[in-house]
């Protein structure tokens, strides 16, 4: 079938090298550096923490050369070309025909990936050292980030469905430990299990999802591609054959997507993200900003093929992608608005910005999401660090805004500065990082003809200028408040809410270290902190010129290295399928290619990824954006200025004056009623009558099985009793006891004590044993 | 070879052990005994083995002297001790093993 594509394709043989080929190594090593910890973490000199910090630069080290070997195969490569992924697959386990296998795919989305896991990884161990010390559960601390690691860089590295679901699983295990790392606070551990039990939630989706697909796909990819249903170049070439049933598909990719809105923190199922801040500052910044909570984008990312097809991405009308993204754009950032603690501000802002990633892959705009999944990571990690920063040195481990900082930007130039890059690296302002990535998606949005929810993004893009002004308005300007300013706090006021670092029972040895901070006042923190912010705050400003669309096609690096092409590739994926390679170059000239991959089916080969529109960059444009991001910020500091330095008499308690507002607020400090809605009515709707039911059920049919067997096993017993035990039972073992009895006092005389005598028994012995022996052998 | 010959001096020695093992309330003699035992047994596998023409036997005989050096070490320190404790080294006092 594909021989005659076979003869006239061009042969080119793709670089490649040891990192890029042992890309499957770079999980094992924090895995094996997790089992160091446990079990020699405590008898380390530094705690574990070491292999845990060296784990990661091995593994920052081993991703960097996998990074720059993939770099080299994509420059190789003609221009357009469809770069092949390395694939290595070893078989798992197997069991009646059906095989599971564990490898590596390696492409461009996986090398970012990677680089960004090792990398963040690594400052956030770093800043441990200091943030964390002292800590009663220290090394299981490390312990656990190093296994988190371990099981992001499994899921990114994942050959297949199966290994991804166990680096996903390992994640959200790592997320409930780490989550509750404080767990004597009973709002620690609640709120680690709500984040459990809610993303487990999204889960059963992934693995029916996994299910349907491999149903659906094993067979094509198994004659086609000689790979198993759940490979995900399988899958991804299986979506776009045209063999896939509609309906199949699609009940795959909404099963998969339910996963991601769990993982990722998308509407509705977003509420267990920012009570996970109760966790440690280095956790919030590694797993529930930076790197776990995108591990949903990741997959839609992974396998976008099956969600272009299973939710008719690009046929113009809006996606089930698409709306979840734009819902939880928005509302994150408006409950952004009203939380008093900053790193709850953040985490609506970390959900607001999965919403855009999101948003972004449901338009097809598959590359600024990646993108922004890359430069996302860097700024909002160092935010997270700076608010840890703050808690740590300044405030006293408390992170509410009004009541314990204000006026930080003297006492902590460092963190401030690294701060304010990051925010206007959030907020999309040129040319920090967040605006090559975060108007891309809008723009491509808009271009792909989603013009209702282009609207939305800017009005995202708004929203979190405002609100990032008001955090940063709160923390570092005005006059600083409470612990900021020395005061002493009583403990119980810490205890009403979640998101408290530490207390004085929580393995710190804080009583001396809060004397400290209130004799010296708030202060910058040591170089461990610092030293990451500064790093972290230096990509913030710098990593979107990867892909700086304004500058032309030299600086789209991103998209050069990372997209993979949509051509026409035979099945091996290596060989070029004749007539792909010229057309695609100048139809991507054009802005729109006329590769078949997505919209029709390919006659001959295979596809690896759909044909997907860019964008045109226009200044006009971003123009439009940068003043929308403006006004926020000039609105939001007129409204801080008035309602928290001047005690404007208009805006002090208007909330309590206008009836909408006052609902708004209400509805917004309620999280919009959706913990009730969980906690109150489904689990009660549902968990509480299937709890009556199963009493009931236990009460009367259990107890009463139960309780008939017992009175029939007792009259049973009664009978064995009288009968077996009385007369044979002890029949037999008295009769035993009388023989042993006799047999002893008969032999008895034998044991004279005396050693000649044993002597004779023991020569008489042999002498009759030779006897027998001479008699036996003749 | 007259292989007989020391197949009756092993058996003479043998039972010469024998007798003393049994006979004999010196606790001394009695290790000498067993000493003359494990030589006659000596005697026989070296017997065969010249008949045989084979070192095995030979191999088997320094195992059994040296193994018969250290019993008898154990065995007389044994007796030392049974010597200090009761000031008598007669095995007919000691049957407090009687059952």
């Amino acid at each position: 079938m594909f021989a005659a594509a076979t003869e006239a394709a061009t042969e080119v043989v793709l670089k490649s090298g040891w990192f890029l080929e042992n890309a499957w190594v770079i999980p094992i090593i924090p895995a094996l550096s997790f089992f160091l910890i446990i079990f020699f973490g405590k008898r380390m000199p530094k705690k574990g923490s070491e292999f845990g910090v060296a784990s990661m630069i091995g593994a920052l080290v081993f991703a960097g050369g996998a990074a720059y070997q993939w770099i080299q195969r994509v420059n190789g490569a003609p221009e357009g070309a469809f770069v092949s992924p390395v694939v290595k697959t070893w078989t798992w386990w197997q069991n009646s025909g059906v095989s599971f296998g564990i490898g590596q795919h390696v492409d461009g989305l996986t090398v970012a990936i990677l680089l960004v896991v090792a990398f963040i990884s690594t400052l956030v161990q770093i800043y441990s050292l200091e943030y964390l010390r002292g800590d009663r559960r220290y090394t299981h601390f490390f312990a656990s980030l190093t296994l988190f690691s371990a099981g992001m860089l499994n899921m990114v590295v994942a050959e297949n469905m199966i290994q991804l679901i166990l680096g996903w699983e390992i994640m959200g295990l790592c997320s409930f430990l780490l989550i509750g790392h404080w767990w004597e606070e009973g709002a620690n551990s609640r709120a680690a299990l709500k984040a459990f039990f809610t993303t487990r939630t999204g889960d059963i989706g992934l693995l029916t999802g996994t299910a349907i697909l491999f149903f659906s796909a094993n067979e094509w990819t198994t004659k086609t591609l000689g790979v198993s249903g759940f490979s995900i170049r399988g899958l991804s070439s299986w979506a776009l054959s045209g063999d896939p049933g509609s309906a199949a598909i699609t009940m795959g990719a909404i099963a998969l997507f339910i996963a991601a809105i769990g993982k990722s923190g998308q509407f509705p199922l977003h509420t267990w993200l920012p009570d996970a801040m109760a966790g440690p500052t280095p956790v919030s910044s590694l797993l529930h900003s930076s790197t776990m909570v995108v591990a949903g984008v990741f997959l839609v990312a992974r396998v976008y093929p099956v969600f272009f097809k299973g939710m008719d991405i690009l046929s113009g009308s809006a996606n089930f992608i698409i709306v979840i993204g734009a819902i939880t754009i928005v509302i994150a950032a408006l409950l952004a608005f009203v939380q008093t603690d900053i790193k709850k501000v953040l985490a609506y802002s970390t959900v607001s910005q999965l919403g855009y990633m999101m948003m972004g892959l449901g338009a097809g705009a598959w590359l600024p999401a990646v993108f922004h999944i890359f430069t996302h990571a860097f700024f909002k990690a160092c935010l997270f660090l700076g608010a840890g920063s703050i808690s740590h040195s300044s405030s006293h481990h408390s992170f509410e805004m009004k009541k314990d900082m204000g006026g930080l930007r003297k006492f902590m130039p460092i963190t401030f500065g690294t701060w304010i890059i990051s925010t206007l690296a959030l907020c999309g302002v040129f040319p920090f990082s967040g605006f090559f990535s975060k108007d891309e998606i809008i723009d491509n949005v808009g271009n792909n003809g989603y013009n209702v929810f282009m609207y939305v993004g800017l009005a995202g893009a708004f929203l979190t200028a405002a609100y990032m002004t008001r955090a940063t308005y709160l923390t570092f300007f005005g006059e600083p408040r409470g612990a900021s300013a020395g005061e002493h706090h009583e403990e119980e006021s810490h205890d009403s809410h979640a998101a408290h670092d530490d207390h004085a029972d929580h393995g710190h040895d804080t009583h001396d270290s809060h004397d400290a901070h209130a004799s010296h006042g708030p202060h910058e923190s040591g170089w461990l902190i610092t030293v990451p912010l500064i790093i972290l705050a230096t990509l913030a400003l710098s990593s979107g010129f990867l892909n700086a669309l304004p500058f032309g096609e030299k600086f789209e690096n991103f998209k050069k290295w990372v997209e993979p092409s949509a051509e026409v590739v035979n099945p091996t994926g290596i060989a070029y399928v004749v007539g792909g390679i010229g057309e695609a170059r100048i139809a991507a000239e054009e802005g729109h290619s006329k590769s078949p991959c997505g919209t029709e089916t390919p006659e001959q080969g295979v596809c690896a990824a759909p044909s997907l529109n860019h964008a045109p960059f226009k200044w006009s444009k971003a123009g439009l954006s940068m003043l929308i991001v403006f006004a926020g910020f000039l609105l939001s500091l007129f409204v801080c200025i008035q309602l928290y330095a001047k005690k404007n008499k208009k805006f002090v308690g208007l909330t309590e004056r206008n009836k909408v507002l006052g609902f708004g607020y209400k509805l917004l400090v309620n999280k919009y009623y959706l913990d009730v809605l969980y906690e109150k009515i489904i689990v009660r709707s549902i968990a509480h009558p299937i709890a009556a039911a199963v009493y009931w059920f236990n009460q009367k049919v259990l107890d009463g099985v139960v309780n008939g067997a017992g009175t029939t096993a007792k009259g049973v017993a009664g009978w064995v009793y009288r009968n077996i035990d009385q007369r044979v039972v002890d029949g037999a073992v008295n009769g035993t006891g009388s023989v042993a009895q006799g047999a002893g006092s008969a032999l008895r005389p034998v044991q004279s004590g005396k050693v000649n005598q044993y002597g004779a028994l023991l020569f008489g012995a042999a002498a009759i044993g030779a006897l027998v022996l001479v008699i036996v052998n003749t | 070879m007259f292989v007989n010959q020391f197949l009756i001096l092993a058996a003479v020695l043998f039972c010469i052990g024998v007798y003393g093992v049994i006979a004999r309330k010196n606790a001394v003699l009695v290790l000498m005994s067993i000493e003359l035992i494990l030589n006659s047994v000596n005697i026989n596998l070296l017997a065969f083995s010249m008949r045989n023409g084979s070192f095995d036997g030979h191999t088997f005989a320094l195992y059994i002297i040296a193994i018969a050096a250290a019993e008898v070490g154990v065995g007389l320190a044994m007796v030392l001790l049974m010597y200090r404790n009761r000031r008598s080294i007669d095995l007919d006092e000691l049957s407090e093993m009687k059952g």
